[in-house]
Parts: C-alpha cells; structure tokens; sequence
C-alpha cells in the first residue's frame, strides 16, 4: 500500500525595496526576516549538519557529540510552527512544516503568507521613513527571471524513479489548468510578448527539461533533487519545482490534494493506459498558452488528446483508486473532498470555464484583466495590466487585487493566524515546534530531521526525527508534558 | 471531435436540476458585469499610480 503522503510547501517571494535608492535583494531579503524573528525570542538557527540514518524505538535516539555548524551570514530561522523561514537566491524564502495532507498544507502556506506580512511590518518600522518593504507572491518578474514555489511529497524509496517520472510527467504537464497563477505575455526566448496575450501559468516559461537536477537554469519538469531529509533507506522526498504560487486556496488545495493522489496511485501501481506525451516541455507550455483549452497534445504512441481529457482521465482511475485501495495515503475525507472538487473543477473548465473566477488565481486573474481592458480598451501588453498582474500578488493586504477579488477560501482566519506560530500536530513538526515553544533558549539548532540541545553538559546533544510521521501530538505530548527540561527529555529520549 | 467523444468520464453526479433556479443568463451576466465595474472602480483607487515605472522596475533575480 501507498505510505501517506507526508507533505509540504517551500515558496520564494519576490521582493522590492521602495523609496530606497539602491536595490540590494538580499539585504531587503536579510531585514525582513531579521525584522521578523528579533521579535521572536530567542531565535534558533536552521542547523546545516547533515543527518546519517537513524532506527529508534519511539521515533527518537540520543547521539553522542554534534558536528559544528555551518557557518552562514545570511538569516536562517526555524520558526515555533515548525516552519523553516531564510534567505534564499535573493529571495525571502519559508517552507512550510511538514504536513499529513493538502488542506493542512493550505492552512500553513496562508500562514506563511501572514508571517511575511508581519515580516513587512516590521521591516518598515525598522527602516527610514518612506521606505518599505514590499513582498510579492508571485514566480517571475515578467523580464525572464523567475523564483520557485516548491512542494515536496513523501514517497517510498521502493518505488522506481522511472516509475515515478513517466507516472507523473503527463499529470504535471496539464494540472496548470486548476493550479496555474495566471500571466501577462510570454517570456520564452524566441517569443515576443504579444504573441502570448495571457497565459495559464506564471513558470511554464522556464521549463526546458523533462528530468534532471538543476533547479535555476535548465529547469525540468520532474526534479531530481535526492535529499530525503528523512530516512534514506525507506524513504524519497519528491521535490517538485514545475508549479506556480498560489494566492488561491482551493488551487493550492487541489494542487497539492490531486499530486498526493497521483503519486499514490503511481506507488500502487494503480495508473491505467500510458500517457507518455510525445514532447512534454512543449506540451507544458502549449497548455499554458491555450485559453480555449482545446488544443491537442500528441502523446508517444501518435494518438492525440486535449489537456482536459488527461486530466479526466487521471481522475478517473483516481476515483476507482479511492473504491478499490481506499484513501488513507491522503487522507480519507481530505481525499474525498480532493476527489469532489477536482471532478467539479474540470466540468466547470469544460463547460463555463469564467464560473471558475471566485475559485482558480489563473481565472480570477483573467476576468479581472479582461473586463479591465474591455473597460478602458486596452493592449494586452498595455504596462497598466503588466501592473496589475503583478499587483495581484502583492502580499500587503490593503494593496492585493487578490484580496478584493472574493475568491472562496477554505481556511478561516483563527486557524491560520494560530499556525503563524502552533506546528501541525500530525508530523514530526509537532515535536519540532513544541521543543521550541519550550525550549528555545537551550536548542542551538534545528533542521527537519534533528534537534540539537545544548544542556550544559560535556557536549552538545543531537536527537534524530529520521520518521516524518513519529513526534506526533498523539505520540509524544505525554513524554513531552512529563518532562520540565531538555535534560529530562534527553534522559527519557535515551532510557 | 473524435478524441472528446472516446473518453470515459465518470459517472455523473453532478444534479441537472439546479439549473432551473438560476436566473435567466442574461440577467445573470448583467449582474456580474455590473460587480465587475463596482469592483474596477475600487481597483483604480489601489492600483500603483505610475504603472509604466512599476512595472520597469520590478525586477528580481532568478531564483529556483
């Protein structure tokens, strides 16, 4: 049986000094984050130390003596949700904590969303008057640069890579037609922007492989990014690098709810027919140009097939998946309502696609510009709606196109503002955070599969997390509340 | 088109009959067009002011 689809979400931000007369990224990067965590006290660093593999008894071990850190002077935090927050390629990024399945990740990603605003609050009381911060979540400047909104999916080190890659590749191709962000003009090199007025996705530009390593130049469609961040016998971390950041939460919803689904179905083996595309880097663009969501996509064996149909087709065996497996890899009802909306979803894209406004950041987007065109009669390559594409994904709320939008939420605003700063309490980030809520003071540093305690005692203490689903609420709230120090943890940790 | 006709879907579950309560589509458009103007009037007054210059100098670089 599929393993659960632990998961999460890792999303660069842009970023914008305003009324500064030198633009830095990265010490606009460095403020804000700084901004943010001087208010948490005391700060705990990401540790760089890589991790050997584990066994343990109740999800932990003690280990002897830690390695000395890396040193880094850029700003790197591990926040008390378990969330990791840093600067990264000149970009503010924050990884979400691990999550059991996609509505807590929507959950988390919008609470990343609140943390950077914060973050710009307090970037701005730190800065010269008319000066600002400005961040942005969006995934390109629309003059070819372009910043990632990474998932990642847990998955069973047993199942071949190939399997994985041409199980997958076709999914990813056309799933931008629910989770695309939406963009003005094209910036593909050989392309003038007028010849691509709007487009489904904001990265499908930036694709020119179908597997490989690199994640700045050269960008595949599946990555290969092997750094499991777990143990490494049993398990794979999927890094996926070909989707948009999205503002939307039924799109982040589906897109990360419809991939777990996948990717369980590939562990089982329980795809249909091969949907192996005859030329996938151009199919991925082909869907994000084609507003009529008609075109046909040639697959290997010669037949041809809409992107819709894929889709439909995916969700088919899905839904006989979930009959005959069960979906407890995703999530029972989590997976039903993955299931509902995802079918809802594609009969809307086929029948009233503009119905789907209140709920998709690529539709919402595109009848707002539209209408906005047709009202001032305007060029699609008019600087005022490369504007407002922009604007839609600027965070500050009183300043978000996204936010005026009434785009339906999934979320409500008391469990988001509480996972600013409370970890899930179905992974490993439960332990992760609550150690920090508690301990902060005696935890030197932390990544996503250890701790390190420093207790005053002959040498700085490691405690190994190698298993994503162990450090539960469930699992270890008794330990954790039976225990007034670290240095008790330790001695039960190690008994 | 051929490819459209050979596909299984799923049985539906969608209900038909909700159709008959909506209001006729044109009324309904009309409605939608004129929240659409309300809300392009309340665009303008947040849109940045010079959009030619915001967009020039929105620029980032590459990340991942």
């Amino acid at each position: 049986m599929a393993i659960p689809k632990v998961c999460g979400i890792e999303t660069e931000y842009g970023i914008v000094l305003r009324g500064g007369s030198e633009a830095n990224p990265m010490a606009a990067s460095s403020l804000l984050i700084n901004a943010y965590v001087a208010s948490l006290q005391p700060r705990v660093d990401w540790d760089f130390e890589d991790e050997s593999p584990g066994n343990d008894a109740r999800g932990y071990r003690v280990e002897g003596p830690a390695a000395p850190e890396v040193e880094t002077n850029l700003v790197n935090a591990v926040l008390t949700n378990g969330a990791r927050y840093y600067v990264d390629h000149a970009h503010p990024e924050l990884s979400t904590p691990e999550c059991a399945d996609a509505r807590e990740v929507v959950v988390w990603d919008k609470a990343a969303e609140h943390i950077l605003v914060q973050s710009m609050r307090a970037a701005s009381a730190a800065l010269p008057p008319g000066q600002q911060v400005v961040v942005y979540k969006n995934n390109s400047d629309g003059k070819g640069n372009s910043y990632g909104c990474h998932e990642n999916y847990l998955m069973d080190r047993s199942v071949p890579f190939h399997a994985i890659v041409s199980g997958i590749t076709p999914f990813f191709v056309t799933r931008q037609l629910f989770a695309g962000a939406g963009k003005v003009g094209t910036e593909a090199t050989g392309l003038a922007r007028s010849q691509v007025p709007f487009q489904l996705s904001q990265r499908a530009d930036f694709f020119e492989e179908e597997v490989g390593l690199e994640t700045t130049l050269k960008r595949p469609i599946v990555n290969t990014r092997d750094e499991p961040h777990c143990d490494a016998q049993k398990y794979r971390r999927l890094h996926v690098i070909v989707g948009d950041a999205n503002c939307s939460e039924v799109a982040t919803f589906l897109k990360v709810g419809t991939t777990a689904l996948v990717l369980a179905m590939i562990e089982d083996g329980e795809l249909g027919r091969s949907l192996r595309l005859a030329a996938p880097v151009q199919a991925l663009r082909q869907v994000s140009y084609d507003l009529d969501l008609s075109l046909l996509l040639e697959l290997a064996d010669g037949s041809r097939i809409s992107a819709l149909d894929l889709q439909w087709e995916y969700f088919t065996w899905a839904r006989k998946y979930a009959d005959s497996h069960g979906l407890e890899a995703v999530g029972e009802s989590v997976g039903a309502e993955v299931l509902r909306r995802w079918e809802a979803v594609l009969t809307a894209l086929e029948t009233d696609p503009m119905s789907l406004a209140t709920s998709l950041d690529w539709v919402a987007k595109y009848q707002l510009l539209s209408a906005y065109r047709e009202r001032d009669g305007l060029a699609w390559d008019a600087p005022r709606l490369a504007a407002m594409d922009l604007q839609y994904h600027d965070l500050r709320p009183e300043k978000s196109l996204f936010a005026r939008l009434g785009v339906e939420r999934l979320t409500d605003d008391a469990e988001v503002i509480s996972a600013m700063t409370e970890p899930p309490p179905t992974t490993r980030a439960w332990f992760r955070g609550k150690c920090l809520q508690r301990w902060a003071s005696q935890i030197v540093a932390a990544n996503w599969d250890s701790l390190v305690f420093d207790v005053h005692s002959d040498a700085l203490r490691r405690v190994p997390m190698m298993e994503p689903l162990k450090g539960t609420a469930a699992m270890v709230d008794e330990l954790l509340n039976g225990c007034d120090t670290p240095v008790e943890l330790l001695q039960r940790l190690g008994a | 088109m051929a490819e459209r006709e050979q596909r299984k879907k799923p049985a539906p579950d969608r209900r038909q009959e909700e159709v008959d309560e909506r209001p006729p589509a044109s009324d309904k458009g009309e409605k939608i067009k004129a929240e659409l103007d309300d809300l392009l009037d309340e665009i303008d007054e947040v849109l940045e002011v010079n959009s030619e210059e915001f967009v020039k100098s929105y620029v980032q670089k590459g990340g991942q």
